[in-house]
């Protein structure tokens, strides 16, 4: 099943990913650890997104190899996908909710459609729409929700399945600052009750303000893996 | 399950002139082959009455003697094809004529009619390929002049049963075509309405059963649908032609429901093909 060790929950060896107009990834190799919060960071077309597919079995690696939670990239079958999906949160930019359903519906459609007891459907809805901070909001539709509060139902509806990862993508990027900020904590809050959080994003001030690992991908290549922020904001301003 | 089916009859609201479409277009093809199939059907049926009644009649040279006539009934008897035979002498022969001839009783005053064998074959033993066999081995015979049976008859009747069967299986074939695509393609719409919630479904872990199910049901349903409407237009055309032409025969009840089940299937196939294709198409990647 496993070979990483006790804590290790992602391993990324030497992960390469190739496209028609190119290469997005070239010898990649990082770990992640159970509990862990780690950011991803780099301008946009350095390969943040599509490290984000290998993670979640959207897409293989052209070459090395990706293993997440006992599931390797060289040996899953496209029908255990699914159940490595459930164990994963997924959050985007652009929240990705249904607009045809309220916020609860939304977060309950993740249960129903992974199969959960009818019973426990709304009781567990209600809960994660109060960690979220919208239990007064449930019934709301999209449109009606700010854009922060659309994201906190996303981030809800990943946590439906009780995730061991929370894989967000930019999930700040279309947001104010203040909604930026209150995303963060919530995601952080999220990470201290034991869900490993990896956090893509270009906003080097929260990185520095909060001290935390971050994994620096520059043109495909992983540059830089650790806290030094200092080497961060040079190299960010170097290329803007 | 209860989801699915939730989801089917949201589909059939969405699109209800595409459903009945898709529902008709099958009926038609199953109607094609149950039509021909009952054309097939009841001429096999009068095939079976003229079958039991085909009979080959060997007339016998001129002056056969008894000795000649007794070896060849003997030859015949051993004939695993026959069920019986029977002698006809002339003396007879010329007696059953004036019978059942007898305005022309003078004609046949002092005529000279040959005797022949009569023999009845064994069912399954009565198709022209045997018959024409059998009477080619009766022609070895020094004895026997010449061999008749309904020969042209049995063959018509077999020509036309099979021209029924084939284009019945044609026409049903094109229908069923047509209705393949159909099917397929309320599910290509079904499917791109709703590329999102199939998008966040695998995003969030649903299986590809759980995705395709709704999608196969409402092809399934909708073919089981075409198939009931099929029986009911085939059994109204079968007893208008009863009440009107001639009396028919029906399809058991095994074959009506042999026919709903052909219904669904052709719903499960079309729906199959089209829903691996769009779902892939829609399929793009977190």
């Amino acid at each position: 099943m496993s070979d990483l060790s006790a804590s290790g929950i992602v391993r990324v060896s030497n992960a390469s990913k190739d496209y028609r107009s190119g290469s997005a990834l070239r010898g990649v190799s990082f770990e992640l650890r159970k509990g862990e919060f780690v950011f991803l960071v780099g301008h946009s077309g350095a390969g943040k997104s599509t490290l984000l597919k290998l993670l979640s079995m959207a897409e293989r690696p052209s070459l090395g190899e990706v293993r997440v939670s006992g599931y390797s990239s060289s040996t899953i079958k496209p029908r255990e996908i699914p159940q490595l999906r459930r164990r994963l949160g997924i959050v985007f930019q652009d929240f990705r909710l249904l607009p045809d359903r309220t916020a609860e519906q939304n977060v309950a459609f993740a249960l129903e459609v992974t199969g959960s007891p009818h019973a426990q459907i709304a009781p567990k809805v209600a809960r994660l729409l109060t960690q979220v901070g919208l239990a007064s909001k449930a019934t709301a539709y999209p449109h009606e929700l700010s854009g922060g509060e659309q994201q906190r139902v996303a981030i809800a509806r990943a946590l439906a399945n009780d995730p061991f990862l929370l894989l967000a993508d930019e999930p700040t990027g279309n947001l104010d600052d203040r909604a930026t900020h209150a995303i963060f904590l919530l995601l952080r809050e999220i990470n201290a009750r034991g869900t490993a959080v990896l956090m893509a994003t270009h906003d080097v001030g929260m990185i520095q303000r909060s001290n935390l690992r971050f994994l620096e991908l520059d043109k495909g290549e992983l540059v830089f893996d650790g806290t030094d922020t200092a080497r961060l904001l040079a190299d960010m301003r170097g290329r803007r | 399950m209860r989801l699915a089916l939730r989801e089917v009859l949201l589909a059939f609201r969405r699109a209800p002139l595409l459903a009945v479409l898709g529902v008709i277009t099958i009926a038609f093809s199953l109607f094609a082959f149950g039509l021909f199939g009952l054309v097939a059907i009841n001429i096999r049926s009068a095939l079976r009455d003229i079958e039991d009644r085909v009979e080959i009649r060997a007339f016998l040279v001129d002056g056969a003697r008894d000795a000649q006539v007794e070896e060849l009934i003997r030859g015949i008897v051993n004939f695993p094809e026959v069920a019986d035979v029977g002698y006809v002498s002339p003396d007879s022969a010329l007696q059953r004529a004036r019978a059942e001839l007898d305005e022309f009783r003078d004609v046949m005053e002092g005529t000279f009619l040959p005797g022949s064998v009569e023999l009845r074959l064994k069912e399954g033993f009565r198709d022209p390929d045997r018959v024409q066999q059998l009477s080619r081995k009766l022609e070895t015979f020094a004895v026997v002049d010449e061999v008749r049976y309904g020969r042209e008859w049995v063959e018509k009747l077999y020509r036309i049963r099979n021209i029924a069967g084939l284009a019945g299986s044609v026409l049903g074939a094109v229908f069923a075509m047509v209705a393949i695509i159909i099917i397929g393609s309320t599910i290509r719409m079904a499917i791109l309405a709703r590329t999102r919630e199939i998008e966040i479904m695998r995003l969030v872990g649903a299986t590809n059963w759980f995705v395709r199910l709704p999608y196969l049901l409402d092809g399934t349903i909708k073919g089981l649908l075409g198939g009931a409407l099929a029986v009911l237009m085939a059994w109204g055309t079968a007893t208008m032609v009863s009440r009107n032409l001639m009396a028919t025969t029906f399809f058991t009840g095994e074959q009506v429901m042999l026919g709903v089940l052909a219904g669904g299937m052709l719903g499960l196939v079309g729906s199959w093909l089209s829903v691996g294709r769009h779902l892939r198409q829609v399929w793009r990647e977190p």
